[in-house]
């Protein structure tokens, strides 16, 4: 609280500081990204090429989709618990139908976004608290996902699988694709007029109604936005894994949630940074490789994973403690 | 919100779960009303167990949260089993192994969140990982033998009653106790219903929220002790389950995710809806999808018409 506080106090009282304050949070887990690479690649130089970044951060790509879809529902102070089942459930549908019924798969697609952006009015309307009616939600998904496909399997399109292993020029795809998604959410939140009033709404909902906006319009948007986000992770997973899988992707849930702290997010709502969130879920899905580059043994790695979480997180304590 | 529906919030949970019990024993007959009732209550006994520490915690103000829970209840279980290597003379000191972990695990996880500033989710969240590595290193993939005596107790009977649920009800009671009659209890509720006015007041906030935290340590690891010995051993994944279910029995036990209001009694009843509904759902013969289909509507369900007093 006293943070906040202090942090709100920063900002009214002069314009350099909390610019500078931004600039550190994103700045941050950019730092630890490149510590880790410089590690890999002082290990490996091999991997310091085109394919050795294609391989290091093919996996990312999801989690980055799965982070910004968070990230649009922290923005407004609540949390989803679902995202993971959900994105489980869409790997799904894709390997089920996407193949041969595309308009069935799409249609599930958009009922699915549809019932996001309901449970978003649900959870406005009748004021609940969001971490149990995700965790419903979460419930919900996993039942349909194995309703659906009670085990593993299904084929992903050979377009998808095919665009997913695509080596497009200057940059691996996962590292376009982080990229145009950063900046993207970079335009739309951080800098748009629209991205304020959304901030806005986390931030301050009773401003924002009374500056004439509908918070409820806003939140089902942003909750619709979020299941959408979430779609393009499940998408891009059957992709790589090119299965569907209900239980593939629950860690993501709590890794999107990491990465969004680790972008310089707050849980009090209002404070979240797209490009932040698209490092720091490189940084969460880097880690693994960085463990096994350092020959950390696997007993360890989940071990290693919560210390480096906590080294960043103190990092970033340190150095907006120095800028105060 | 309109005063038609009198009932307090916590009675949904026991009205649903009656509910269920009697829907179960309607289905596969009266006979099997006991068994149905006494499994409910042993498999309930637990998440009771570990959804008072979480209760606790989420009571000492809004985003705290301990996710922690279930690998705190794997490594407590595994370092009591280690000490005892399954003899019965070891049973204290494998119950006082166990609580020292979890009140170790729960400071720590609040100085992780005091000192580095962290928002609880994370700061427990990278302890989680933490400790489930250390359970690992501990025991491996092999599952370690409780002692005889341990595995008796939790399933003891006298007279047709199990002791062990009983135990935990006390335990309940203890808990409804300290929160409504005891300093630290008035002092917890305050400093989650406004942090600054209860600093104002004089409350070591800092030193009432370091309780809590070790409270719910101490309460997952209890729960990893005893259910090692219901279930026959410490196995990696037996606190799985616990993670959600903690979150969702205090919930719907009445407890506010804002803070500063708990209710003891109503785990109970929100644990034996959970546990009374799987079993109907089994009974039924409902496969895999639609029970969490059905679960997650439920809950939802459930959070979306209780009425809530209105805070703020």
């Amino acid at each position: 609280m006293s943070d906040t506080a202090a942090r709100v106090s920063a900002r009214s009282s002069s314009n350099a500081r909390p610019a500078l304050l931004n600039a550190l949070q994103v700045g941050l887990p950019a730092v630890a990204l490149l510590v880790m690479l410089v590690i890999i690649f002082s290990i490996r130089p091999a991997a310091m090429s085109y394919f050795g970044f294609h391989l290091l951060f093919k996996l990312s790509v999801p989690l980055v989709f799965a982070a910004l879809a968070q990230m649009m529902v922290i923005m407004l102070g609540d949390i989803d618990l679902s995202n993971g089942a959900f994105v489980g459930l869409i790997t799904c549908i894709t390997a089920l139908y996407l193949q041969d019924a595309p308009a069935l798969a799409l249609l599930c697609y958009l009922v699915l976004i549809a019932a996001y952006a309901g449970f978003g009015l649900l959870i406005h309307s009748r004021q609940l608290p969001s971490i149990i009616v995700t965790l419903g939600m979460s419930f919900i998904w996993l039942g349909i996902a194995v309703i659906l496909l009670p085990a593993p399997g299904g084929a992903a399109p050979v377009w998808l699988a095919a665009f997913m292993s695509w080596q497009p020029p200057l940059m691996p795809l996962s590292i376009w694709l982080a990229a145009l998604a950063a900046l993207a959410g970079h335009l739309v939140i951080s800098r748009s007029s629209y991205g304020a009033v959304l901030r806005g709404a986390g931030g301050n909902p009773r401003a924002v109604e009374r500056a004439g906006w509908s918070v409820i319009g806003i939140r089902v948007t942003v909750y619709a936005s979020a299941g959408l986000l979430a779609c393009l992770a499940g998408l891009t997973l059957t992709g790589l894994t090119t299965s569907g899988d209900a239980n593939v992707a629950p860690a993501y849930t709590l890794l999107g949630v990491g990465a969004v702290i680790l972008g310089g997010g707050a849980f009090t709502g209002g404070v979240v940074s797209p490009v932040g969130t698209v490092i720091g879920a490189l940084t969460l899905s880097l880690a693994g490789s960085l463990l096994s580059f350092l020959q950390v043994p696997p007993t360890w790695q989940i071990g290693a994973q919560g210390v480096i979480l906590f080294l960043v997180l103190a990092g970033r304590v340190l150095l907006s403690e120095r800028a105060r | 919100m309109t005063r038609r529906l009198s009932l307090a919030p916590w009675t949904y949970g026991f009205i649903v779960a009656l509910a269920m019990w009697v829907a179960t024993s309607a289905y596969s007959g009266i006979g099997s009303a006991g068994a149905t009732l006494s499994g409910a209550l042993a498999f309930g006994a637990f998440s009771v167990v570990v959804g008072t520490g979480q209760m606790f915690v989420v009571a000492s103000g809004p985003g705290n949260i301990d996710l922690s829970v279930p690998s705190v209840l794997t490594l407590a279980a595994y370092v009591s089993m280690t000490v005892m290597q399954g003899s019965d003379g070891m049973l204290l000191p494998g119950l006082a192994a166990a609580l020292a972990v979890g009140a170790v695990a729960g400071a720590a996880n609040f100085l992780a969140i005091i000192a580095l500033r962290l928002p609880p989710i994370i700061a427990t969240l990278a302890w989680s990982f933490v400790f489930q590595s250390l359970a690992f290193n501990l025991g491996g993939q092999a599952t370690l033998k409780p002692p005889a005596g341990l595995s008796r107790f939790t399933s003891l009977s006298l007279g047709g009653v199990q002791i062990m649920p009983i135990a935990v009800m006390v335990l309940t009671l203890v808990a409804m106790v300290a929160l409504k009659r005891t300093v630290w209890g008035r002092q917890l509720l305050a400093t989650g219903q406004s942090e600054p006015a209860a600093r104002l007041a004089g409350i070591n906030v800092a030193g009432v929220r370091l309780m809590a935290y070790m409270l719910c340590g101490t309460a997952a690891a209890l729960a990893g002790f005893l259910l090692a010995g219901f279930s026959g051993g410490a196995a990696l994944n037996m606190g799985d389950a616990y993670l959600m279910e903690s979150i969702a029995v205090v919930v719907l036990g009445g407890t506010s995710v804002a803070g500063g209001q708990a209710n003891a009694i109503g785990i109970w009843g929100a644990a034996l809806f959970f546990n009374l509904m799987s079993t109907m759902l089994n009974t039924f013969g409902i496969q895999a999808g639609v029970r969490f289909l059905l679960t997650g509507a439920l809950i939802i369900l459930i959070v979306a018409l209780v009425p809530r007093p209105r805070v703020r």
